[in-house]
């Protein structure tokens, strides 16, 4: 089950896929998958309006995704697209880590 | 198998009538051969085992045979979860053993899933836990209905994440959640150095602990396998030597937890007319083991060629495994004294198989042994000779490994011939050199007697148990014709043999003769 962001800018970029896109893995509605995905959003309006394009991808409904982007912790985040893929475990609450991880810094100062 | 499995029931059955065995845990059988026997029926049913080892012992294909031989013979479905092998890897490996663990996820039997966990590739940032793990295990146990898990190694999860603190938490919950399920699980664990494991794992898993080793001896690897504890079950404390055969594990014990093989009272005759009137007139008990000594010369390769034949010749199965003397050689050798041992050979009624004592290790020929007695089923299995499989001196494992070879014998219901050469100065002497004499049910003994130029052949009963036997040595004669066993002379008390049995008997006729048969019927006595 797949659930588009309804960030607006994001579905204006839709016709051409966004530059940034991101998956979220959580299992359930937990407080932890709730503040990632909260951070996740509030960091991406921040760095990349726009440009970005967040999938959340719910495990306890479709577990089977989970073998494919090797997922063990959630929450995770998964930078599909720029590649290399890249991986963030845990509620995104250090934004400075989450920047650094996701290599976003250079790009959007 | 299914016999010695049955078998085993049995002897769980009457351990647990005769109260030694309190309640017993209920147990999965692992699959494993000898390792259930240790373990008294297997790995404690639903709850967590720990498996530890070094690398290279053999840690994933025990997990691995655990599952395969839980979906293809016990009808339980497994889930393989491993951490440091990929899918493709684990089948090769396993294919290896002669499982085709492809065929087993094709049909549903056993779900696999490879967990990659890369640090260089994860970045942590608040709070997690690791339900991933947790749905992902699900999620496959679900799919094939699983009763088994294979967790192959769960270590590899602190290499890959930082945050040991809700990792110890979560490996707690999963251990809980393993059982909750009632999952027979096994989980590997690296040797620690101070620990038992390295990131002390037995400290969660506490109700079956296995331990793996692999060292080298004079040049000779042997794996051995430990159960260091077992919650709520007797079970084998010592350390048994465990072969990753080509029909996967094998583990050794001495025997199994107790004595119980059949004891017939069936006898098997020996082909030679005058060694079964020796042995209560009518030869071996079948199911026993049976050593037959002497000195270099003294003929014993040509009985139990001769017993080998007899028993061919009722239609039932042998097994020689010979030790000096190649299949051909062996042949060439007994037609000479009329056994025509290649009829039967053509016919697969008996199987040669020869080798170097020296081609490998002991246990190694263990198991080639095992694993032939168990493809043939013969009714009789010879070994030719015993002490060359021994040359590798006086390692203390060598009577233990002699000890797991009879035994496996008996329990496979066979009858066992075993030659030893002895030097000639000790053949008198009531002596193995093998120190397995006291394992074994009867035992021949050959010599030399040499005298007034010529040598001659003589056999005794040492023992013989549960059958009355003679205590007369006999005279050994084997021509083209065959064998026969004569009555050695007394000439005043000296025993004769040969020509000058031949001249007193000669004379002893003549004098009985004249004296109307008393010397006869004396002798007949």
């Amino acid at each position: 089950m797949k659930e588009r962001t309804a960030d607006p800018a994001a579905k204006a970029a839709r016709a051409t896929p966004a530059e940034w896109q991101l998956r979220l893995y959580v299992a359930g509605a937990t407080a932890k998958s709730v503040a990632a995905l909260a951070n996740l959003r509030r960091l991406c309006e921040e760095h990349l309006p726009g440009r970005y394009d967040i999938e959340v991808i719910d495990l306890l409904v479709n577990p089977k995704l989970a073998a494919g982007d090797q997922i063990l912790a959630v929450p995770t985040l998964v930078r599909k697209f720029p590649e290399p893929i890249r991986k963030i475990i845990g509620d995104l609450s250090n934004e400075e880590r989450v920047l650094v991880g996701l290599d976003i810094k250079q790009v959007a100062r | 198998m299914k016999q010695s499995r049955g078998k085993h029931a049995r002897a769980v059955a009457v351990a647990a009538a005769k109260g030694d065995v309190g309640v017993p845990v209920p147990k999965a059988p692992s699959g494993i051969d000898g390792l259930d026997e240790v373990t008294a029926g297997g790995l404690p049913r639903g709850r967590p085992s720990l498996v530890i080892g070094g690398p290279g012992c053999g840690k994933t294909m025990l997990a691995a045979e655990f599952i395969i031989q839980g979906a293809t013979r016990y009808g339980e479905p497994g889930v393989f979860m491993m951490f440091e092998e990929t899918a493709d890897e684990l089948a090769a490996n396993v294919r290896s053993l002669g499982f085709d663990l492809d065929r087993l996820v094709h049909d549903g039997k056993v779900a696999v899933d490879y967990v990659r966990v890369e640090r260089s590739e994860i970045e942590e940032t608040g709070q997690y836990d690791l339900e991933g793990l947790f749905i992902r295990l699900a999620h496959a146990v679900d799919s094939v209905g699983a009763k088994r898990v294979a967790l192959d190694t769960l270590e590899a999860l602190f290499s890959g994440l930082s945050d040991h603190a809700v990792l110890r938490a979560e490996l707690r919950r999963l251990f809980r959640w393993l059982k909750d399920r009632d999952l027979t699980a096994v989980i590997t664990a690296e040797r620690g150095a101070e620990m038992l494991t390295r990131y002390g794992l037995e400290e969660y898993v506490a109700d079956c602990v296995i331990l793996l080793d692999h060292r080298v001896v004079d040049q000779i690897s042997t794996r051995r396998l430990r159960v260091v504890k077992y919650r709520g079950s007797p079970h084998g404390t010592n350390e048994y030597p465990f072969l990753i055969g080509a029909k996967g594990l094998l583990v050794l014990p001495i025997t199994s937890l107790r004595l119980d093989h059949e004891a017939p009272l069936e006898r098997l005759a020996t082909g030679i007319d005058e060694l079964d009137a020796m042995l209560g007139g009518k030869g071996f008990f079948r199911i026993s083991a049976v050593l037959v000594s002497g000195a270099p010369g003294t003929g014993k390769s040509s009985i139990v060629a001769r017993i080998a034949e007899a028993a061919c010749q009722r239609g039932e199965r042998v097994l020689f495994f010979s030790y000096e003397e190649s299949p051909n050689q062996l042949v060439r050798n007994m037609r000479s004294i009329g056994i025509d041992l290649e009829r039967w050979r053509k016919k697969d009624q008996l199987r040669v198989l020869a080798s170097r004592p020296t081609l490998q290790g002991l246990e190694q020929h263990l198991v080639v042994m095992y694993d032939a007695v168990r493809e043939f089923r013969p009714a009789v299995v010879i070994v030719d000779p015993i002490s060359n499989l021994t040359m590798h001196g006086d390692d203390a494992g060598l009577k233990p490994m002699l000890m797991r070879l009879i035994d496996f014998l008996k329990q496979s219901e066979v009858t066992a011939i075993y030659t030893d050469l002895v030097g000639d100065s000790d053949a008198t002497t009531a002596h193995s050199q093998l120190g397995v004499s006291s394992l074994m049910d009867t035992w021949l003994m050959l010599s030399n007697v040499a005298s007034e130029g010529e040598r001659t052949r003589a056999l005794q009963i040492v023992k013989s148990r549960g059958m009355p036997h003679s205590n007369l040595v006999r005279e050994f004669v084997f021509s083209a014709r065959g064998f026969e066993l004569v009555d050695v002379f007394l000439d005043e008390g000296r025993p004769l043999t040969g020509r000058r049995r031949l001249g007193a008997q000669a004379a002893a006729n003549a004098a009985r003769r004249g004296r109307g048969g008393e010397v006869a019927a004396r002798r007949k006595a």
